[in-house]
């Protein structure tokens, strides 16, 4: 019997059926979902952080406007997240748990700080960027709400990643206090952009199975190579500095090269060495338990309403 | 009808800009840091309506300024004790009551305000008027629903919502003054007259805090002077932090 679901849930699979809440699935493709879903909803919440810290610094009301509407739809996304994670049966709760005690990630480009103005719009660019080129192959996903949400989360996110480049090219344009500032983002983004697809194909240890229930459909390098591919060009219409000083283009291959990258940085930072790991966590139980009174009183509310109209 | 120099519609712009910037980057402060995700969102969606309305009125300011200024020449680069806003916009977001408890004194407020201004006859600041209404009547809902939650809630969240309203009423008589800035575009039927907004705000004010079971502060005292620019110590730190980036590298396009 069980033998037959799991032929039966490949096979759907294999066809590009999508896979609904109520069908049949593996256990272990369930977790594996819920891992990844919920790691995406954290990374959209937690990545509020670095940019919600420069609202109220923001140099123009034009741009504290379009900060603040990003920054919301992150979170908007955050919800959807969560809501379709919830559909494999696990609580808002529980993921918020285990987020706070670290047994969840977030990704990991959240750990490095927006120091500057013109951070905003480097993470607009290339952090939005590589979610996107990541999100679109997942608009294809075999989990049917996730596929969904990612339609939904590509279209907002492109949006922000023209905002992101908009931000970078009128600093580019300005004064060279400007313009450096733009570099300086670049050059500390562009390298962890690149890491947020992921360790080599050859090390990812969750690729083979998430590729066979075709949760991912693409292998990191592919997607990093296509970021990689997009950025370049880019970075000369800005008229800035490629960060990556071996970058060449393979004429044969029709593909930029580059230089390997540091991924005993990638390791360290994820394991707490970033900047701003125990920040980002305990900012976010800061929020939660300063709230706590805030839910106790909404739920006391609801209740006495329901029994007053019983 | 009283002639008005475009001067003094400027300033009163300006004052009205004022308002709307500094309660909006009040509670754009609390993103990230909301009680629950839903909550910070429409947190953001309340902030993001306020810029939008002090874009509005900065940049109605700086057209009949005509002098090459635009709306964030308004906005950054005027210090504090330029600035004209009403005290009750300036003060720290505190907790969520206080919060709660100020958007609905100042929604309130800006609802009977935006009726008279939506009657201006000047067409800017009347088409302002009817657009802020709208989001004003949403920020009213919310307000006075939160109110009525944290009231009826737990005895913590009444005590605290109890405790910002203490805190909060000496600041809400301000409103209901006029100077002669205002004096004179209310006769001149461009302004509001604010005098004939308070006995409509108590009422309603007090109805609402009757039903979420809070005592309503006697008037035993009263803080003004934001329209004279006579600030709290808040309104410049947080002017600070605002200007900082923009002021740091001034006459730039960002």
């Amino acid at each position: 019997m069980a033998l037959d679901q799991e032929q039966n849930f490949q096979a759907k699979i294999d066809a590009e059926d999508k896979i609904e809440p109520k069908d049949w699935m593996p256990e272990a493709y369930r977790k594996n979902l819920i891992r990844q879903i919920s790691q995406h909803a954290h990374s959209e919440v937690i990545g509020m952080q670095p940019e919600g810290n420069w609202i109220t610094r923001a140099p123009s009301l034009r741009r504290k406007a379009v900060l603040l509407a990003k920054v919301q739809d992150e979170g908007g996304h955050g919800l959807y997240l969560y809501s379709t994670a919830e559909t494999l049966g696990i609580t808002r709760e529980e993921m918020i748990n285990a987020l706070q005690d670290g047994s969840a990630k977030y990704a990991s480009i959240f750990n490095y700080p927006a120091q500057t103005w013109a951070d905003v719009g480097a993470i607009g660019w290339l952090v939005d960027g590589a979610a996107i080129v990541n999100q679109v192959s997942l608009q294809r996903t075999s989990y049917g709400p996730y596929s969904r949400s990612m339609v939904r989360i590509c279209k907002e996110e492109s949006f922000h990643q023209r905002q992101g480049y908009e931000l970078m090219l009128t600093l580019c344009r300005g004064s060279e206090a400007q313009k450096a500032m733009a570099q300086d983002a670049l050059n500390r983004f562009y390298w962890p952009s690149l890491m947020m697809f992921g360790p080599h194909d050859s090390e990812s240890a969750h690729s083979a199975s998430s590729m066979k229930w075709k949760i991912k459909r693409e292998t990191n390098d592919y997607l990093r190579q296509k970021f990689i591919d997009q950025t370049a060009p880019q970075i000369e219409f800005l008229g800035l500095e490629h960060p990556d000083k071996n970058l060449i283009w393979n004429e044969e291959r029709g593909h930029f090269e580059g230089s390997e990258l540091d991924w005993d940085e990638f390791k360290r930072v994820i394991h707490g060495d970033g900047h701003c790991n125990r920040q980002r966590v305990q900012h976010h139980i800061k929020a939660h338990e300063e709230g706590a009174w805030v839910r106790e009183a909404l739920v006391r509310y609801k209740q006495k309403k329901k029994l007053k109209a019983a | 009808m009283a002639e008005v120099n475009k001067q003094a519609i400027q300033d009163y712009a300006t004052r009205l800009g004022d308002d709307a910037v500094v309660i909006g980057h009040r509670v754009s402060e609390w993103c990230s840091k909301g009680p629950f995700l839903e909550e910070d969102l429409a947190l953001q969606n309340v902030a993001l309506d306020f810029i939008g309305r002090a874009r509005m009125f900065y940049s109605y300011a700086a057209e009949l300024a005509n002098d090459g200024r635009k709306e964030d020449d308004f906005a950054y680069m005027r210090d504090h004790r330029e600035y004209q806003n009403l005290l009750l916009m300036e003060l720290p977001r505190g907790d969520f009551a206080y919060t709660m408890v100020r958007q609905l004194l100042v929604d309130v407020f800006n609802l009977y305000y935006l009726e008279q201004l939506q009657q201006s006859s000047d067409e800017t600041l009347s088409a302002i008027a009817g657009k802020a209404i709208k989001e004003t009547r949403y920020h009213l809902r919310r307000s006075s629903e939160w109110v009525l939650r944290l009231g009826l809630g737990t005895e913590e969240s009444k005590k605290r919502a109890q405790t910002a309203l203490d805190d909060l009423w000496g600041f809400t008589h301000e409103m209901f003054d006029l100077d002669a800035l205002e004096q004179q575009l209310a006769d001149a039927g461009i302004g509001v007259d604010n005098t004939s907004l308070q006995a409509a705000w108590t009422t309603q004010v007090k109805s609402i805090l009757e039903e979420a079971t809070l005592i309503p502060p006697e008037d035993e005292w009263k803080v003004k002077g934001g329209r004279e620019g006579y600030h709290t110590e808040f309104l410049g730190q947080m002017l600070n932090e605002m200007q900082c980036v923009h002021r740091a590298n001034p006459g730039l396009e960002w």
